[in-house]
């Protein structure tokens, strides 16, 4: 469960990012993000895994209030999360596998089993067969999926992707959404952050659409439990 | 414990990579220490070898006990006493004042002032010769036998010794003061390589934190990094001395000869070689220490 209450974030140089934002995404659900370019859906995004803190309001995933989290406590809050960045934030020094295993190793899985649960983690993203490959011989729309095989490898409860449609032509889009869409299936809740209205649409779940910082709508949850 | 070791491995194997990585730079900083190294560890080399020449030569010190001529039979016999009873006494000789007078009289030039004396100047003495014995209880001994009724003066011959040992003192303390500043050298200088391998791996650090390492997780490869670099330098500095002292001896083994010794330099003992070695790892480490301590902070995804 995520959910935000009266956040506002202010970077220092006065820009206001978020203003008073409140909603909460239920256990499963999934749900996208919209709004103009500089609406603020990417600090909203930064937020949850506190890279970003706010300024005002709380944030509380899974009943935890990230806002306030500890230092040392921020790599156990992480790798219960999912993240899909904007920039994807492959190392382009190792191997696709070596990438995937990233998280796993930092969970502390023998190398064995991180790389067991890596090739797994590739094959659902149609990937396993370029393990070997390094992320610069990868198209945008593969080395997309490979960050999302790292951001799953862990089987995280929450999945949250900024952007992982950007630069990607319309097939290559559909496939990564229906990923987004399978992992819901098994009980994941997924955030996306998109600009692509038309997809958004097509797709008919829950919409959070902000506007210079505000929510400026909530289409609310298909089951009706919205704020 | 697995995960830990496994942990450990791990980041051992990371910092492996990280040397191998950059061989080129990563060798010039090993050599770079080595070379520092070599400087103290050459002198204490040197110190040790002057160390063990010096005790031989001090091996037999001598001792001479000058009797008061108006000492009396039984004060004269507790003297000997003691002497026959001192621990450290190798051998004892009785030279009387009509001895002492004969020899002296051998002594070219000296016969005819001598001769001007109309009565023996001279005392009674015993010489005396002791087993190898450190300076301080020599001194210490002739302290005590100065004391005795009956006992003139005492000298030793000891003198030359203590100037010996005082020099090796400040020798030693030279080096240790050299060896402190290159050792703050070295630290400096894994200190900055650190540094600048934290930076060059900015991106990847952050990465990192973003998918949940801990600052732990993310320190180790650094220490291993740094320790292993000064533990190479370490290594680096022994074969310079030992490739230092092969050479060196070729020379000192001809002047040896011409004095119909054997002696030539030895190599620092197996026990020392390594704590120079552990030690340099050791300073290696606490460079990392220090820079990932004021670096690594800093580094926070955005
Ligand atoms: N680190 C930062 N420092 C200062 N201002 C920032 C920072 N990051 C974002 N901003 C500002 O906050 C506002 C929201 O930015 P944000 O990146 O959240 O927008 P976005 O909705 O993700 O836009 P886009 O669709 O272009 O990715 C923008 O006006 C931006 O200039
Ligand atoms: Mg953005």
């Amino acid at each position: 469960m995520i959910s935000f209450s009266g956040v506002s974030k202010r970077y220092p140089g006065g820009q206001d990012a978020l203003r008073g934002v409140t909603f909460t995404i239920g256990d499963g659900e999934l749900v996208f993000l919209t709004g103009h370019s500089g609406a603020g859906k990417s600090t909203l995004f930064r937020l949850i895994p506190a890279i970003e803190r706010p300024s005002a309001g709380s944030v509380l995933v899974n009943g935890q209030n990230v806002s306030a989290i500890k230092r040392t406590a921020l790599p156990y809050l992480r790798r219960n999360l999912g993240l899909i960045f904007q920039d994807q934030k492959l190392l382009y020094d190792r191997s696709v596998i070596d990438n995937v295993m990233l998280p796993l190793a930092f969970s502390g899985y023998a190398p064995r089993e991180a790389a067991r649960r890596a090739r797994a983690a590739l094959d659902k993203v149609g990937m396993l067969a370029r393990e070997k490959a390094n992320p610069v011989q990868l198209s945008g729309g593969e080395q997309q999926r490979v960050a999302i095989a790292r951001a799953v490898a862990n089987r995280p409860a929450i999945l949250l992707a900024d952007e992982p449609t950007a630069n990607l032509d319309a097939e290559s889009a559909a496939a990564i959404v229906a990923l987004f869409l399978d992992f819901q299936q098994v009980g994941v809740t997924v955030l996306i952050a998109s600009h692509d209205a038309a997809l958004v649409e097509r797709l008919g779940r829950r919409v959070l659409r902000l506007e210079q910082g505000r929510l400026a709508a909530d289409s609310g949850a298909p089951d009706g439990a919205t704020q | 414990m697995r995960v830990w070791i496994s942990q450990h491995t791990q980041a051992l194997r990371a910092a492996l990579r990280k040397l191998a990585a950059q061989r080129a730079s990563n060798l010039l900083n090993v050599l770079a220490m080595g070379i520092a190294l070599a400087l103290p560890a050459g002198g204490y080399t040197l110190v040790m070898n002057l160390q063990s020449v010096a005790q031989r030569f001090s091996l037999e010190p001598q001792m001479s006990v000058f009797l008061d001529p108006l000492a009396k039979p039984a004060e004269r016999e507790a003297i000997e006493r003691r002497l026959k009873s001192a621990p450290g006494v190798a051998a004892l000789r009785f030279v009387s004042r009509e001895e002492a007078l004969k020899d002296l009289r051998r002594t070219e030039g000296l016969a005819e002032s001598l001769a001007a004396l109309n009565q023996n100047p001279l005392p009674d003495a015993w010489v005396v010769r002791l087993g190898p014995i450190p300076p301080e209880a020599l001194e210490t001994l002739a302290a005590e036998l100065g004391k005795l009724p009956g006992v003139g003066q005492v000298q030793v011959d000891s003198a030359w010794a203590r100037r010996l040992a005082a020099m090796m003192a400040i020798g030693r303390l030279g080096l240790a003061v050299l060896a402190a500043l290159l050792a703050a050298g070295l630290v400096a200088v894994t200190f900055n390589t650190i540094r600048l391998q934290i930076l060059t791996q900015r991106e990847e650090i952050e990465v990192c934190k973003l998918l949940g390492a801990t600052d732990a997780y993310i320190r180790r490869p650094f220490y291993y990094l740094g320790a292993l670099q000064g533990l190479a330098g370490g290594l680096t500095s022994l074969a310079i001395l030992a490739g230092s002292l092969v050479l060196l001896n070729r020379g000192v083994r001809t002047l040896a000869q011409s004095y119909g010794s054997s002696f030539e330099l030895a190599f620092l003992p197996l026990g020392d070689a390594l704590a120079v070695a552990a030690f340099a790892g050791l300073l290696g480490w606490l460079g990392a220490y220090l820079s990932v301590s004021r670096y690594l902070l800093e580094i926070e995804p955005r």
